[in-house]
């Protein structure tokens, strides 16, 4: 059994006064799948920025990977919320997951073979390879995300941070996006927490749901939170949790969320 | 004054063009003016074309513009107090930089912010120069370049102020990429997103007040913007940019110099209207362009189903 890859204990977080959540108790085991839900303003990205080290525990104990958060952790790959990049942005897929391998080092890059083959071996792992050489701006959806999460993978992180990474995509990519990341996760053992508004591609693949609502994080089983009953208190806004014939779940009322964001 | 006895020479006898390159290379750099000209363009291309890709990268160009303006002030102001006015203006740009750094690339109203302060440096430099009693001429060099008048020693500082700017823009230049592109993520990779950004608008604010000798405070764009915007347009490799952006400010700069010599009119216009037929041919070209690329990326991705072919 490997020791859990975060452990909060008591943990807050806020911004100078105002705080944004407290008293969080939560272990995430290693090589587990974990969606962040909860509504907008709730605190799921300063959950991530928490556990990043970009933000200091306001309270509480946190440890990411046996030690303590910190800035630039070469163990952790994240892809940022974003919409999507600038259309303009004249810079090659390429050369934005090389820059994931090396790009907080000081200077020119001199040799550049191994940050090459670096990010051509992470490129491959996405399947990218037939449009990483082009500007990453001009790109679909789905090509960017699946770029980011090149940029992600490089240097063999053992954990996986996602800031929304589904947002800005059709139901196919959202899907193809979520199988790609489970299978990744399954062949290199990599502990995986992503924010999600639509839980309806997350459902196959989650071992476990963390969220974030009303300035507290819980962490529960997909059979606990995804109820009509939680989500609908987790949300405070109607939610159904449906079952389809096959016995698939579907999540309904949160698409609302997501057009008309509130908070 | 030196500048006014160099002006009026150049207008009242502009030099023919003769059929004999030789002829022409050697009446180019007859007067040291001319040479001294040369060095100091050559020089502020180089460090311009580099430094206008962060620019256009980093959608930079107001602040980049603002910069020149502000410096302005600075300027007018060291020339009242009979001071060089590339020092007044160092110190200008080069605090207003660090403040707009400070300000960081996200912040929503940051231009207002910087527009505001821009108009308010504009009105301090009106009222330096209404108080300086001296020839316009000094104004009028600020404002609109006037590198024919450059001194030996004011090459001297351009070399020193260019190896300072490239040297630093070498050293800062893989994470200040990686900023650029996508400041959030190179935050949580560990570079120092706040501290980059003051160190790059220092830097640029360094490259704007050399520019400014040769194009002016107004027509900075020309030299900063224009070579590195274009370059963006023919490549997404941040280093093939960057080089095609020094040659075509080089350009710039060097056509503009042998095309105000052999004219009676200023320099700085023939760099600024070459650098705006350039562009304009550029975005003219563009449709074009794209369909031939398009032709070659199906012939590409044949070749490909036939073979698989890699670029490592």
């Amino acid at each position: 059994m490997q020791p859990p890859a975060i452990v909060a204990r008591n943990l807050a977080a806020g911004y100078g006064a105002h705080r944004v959540w407290a008293h969080a108790d939560f272990s995430i085991a290693a090589g587990s799948f974990t969606a962040i839900l909860g509504p907008n303003g709730g605190g799921k990205s300063t959950l991530i920025r928490t556990i990043l080290g970009l933000l200091p525990p306001a309270d509480g104990q946190l440890q990411v990977l046996g030690e303590k958060p910190r800035r630039g952790n070469p163990l952790i790959g994240y892809i940022p919320q974003r919409s999507t990049f600038d259309p303009e942005l004249s810079i090659r897929g390429r050369d934005f997951v090389s820059l994931g391998v090396d790009g907080h080092r000081w200077g020119m890059r001199l040799l550049g073979a191994a940050t090459a083959a670096a990010a051509d071996a992470s490129i491959r792992s996405v399947n990218a390879e037939s449009y990483a050489d082009r500007p990453i701006g001009q790109l679909s959806g789905g090509e960017q995300q699946r770029l980011l999460l090149a940029q992600a993978l490089v240097g063999n992180p053992r954990l996986l941070l996602m800031d929304e990474p589904l947002s800005q995509l059709d139901v196919r990519n959202q899907s193809l996006i979520v199988q790609l990341i489970g299978d990744l996760k399954r062949a290199r053992e990599l502990t995986v927490l992503l924010i999600a508004h639509d839980v309806n591609p997350l459902l196959p693949h989650i071992d476990h749901v963390l969220y974030v609502a009303q300035g507290n994080v819980a962490m529960g089983t997909p059979e606990e939170i995804i109820t009509s009953e939680s989500l609908t208190r987790i949300y405070s806004t109607p939610v159904e949790v449906l079952k389809d014939s096959r016995g698939r779940v579907f999540v309904v009322g949160l698409e609302e969320e997501v057009s008309h964001p509130h908070g | 004054m030196v500048e006014q006895s160099i002006f009026t020479t150049i207008t009242n006898t502009s030099p023919q063009v003769s059929w004999n390159l030789f002829d022409d290379i050697a009446a180019l750099f007859h007067y040291d003016f001319m040479v001294h000209a040369f060095e100091a363009g050559t020089i502020v291309a180089i460090v311009a074309g580099a430094i206008g890709y962060f620019v256009v990268l980093r959608s930079s160009a107001f602040a980049a513009h603002a910069l020149s303006h502000i410096g302005f002030a600075g300027a007018t102001g060291a020339v009242v107090l009979a001071v060089n006015p590339i020092f007044g203006l160092l110190v200008f740009t080069v605090g207003s930089g660090i403040a707009i750094g400070a300000l960081g690339n996200r912040l929503r109203g940051r231009d207002v912010t910087i527009g505001i302060v821009l108009a308010w440096t504009l009105g301090l430099g009106v009222l330096f120069i209404s108080l300086y009693t001296g020839y316009a001429t000094e104004a009028y060099a600020i404002l609109f370049g006037l590198i024919l008048g450059i001194s030996a020693n004011d090459v001297i500082f351009t070399l020193v102020a260019g190896i300072v700017t490239i040297a630093a823009l070498i050293a800062i230049y893989r994470p200040l990429l990686f900023a650029s592109v996508d400041e959030e993520l190179a935050g949580a990779k560990g570079v120092p997103v706040t501290a980059l950004s003051i160190g790059f608008m220092a830097i640029l604010a360094v490259a704007v007040t050399e520019a400014v000798q040769v194009v002016g405070v107004l027509l900075i764009f020309a030299l900063i913007v224009t070579p590195a915007a274009i370059a963006v347009r023919f490549t997404s490799r941040p280093f093939v940019a960057i080089a095609t952006g020094v040659v075509l400010a080089l350009a710039f700069t060097w056509a503009g110099l042998t095309s105000a010599y052999y004219s009676p009119h200023p320099v700085s216009f023939f760099i600024t209207s070459i650098a705006f037929a350039t562009y304009v041919v550029v975005r003219l070209a563009e449709p074009i362009g794209r369909r031939l690329r398009r032709k070659s990326a199906t012939a590409a991705s044949i070749q490909d189903q036939q073979g698989h072919t890699s670029d490592a």
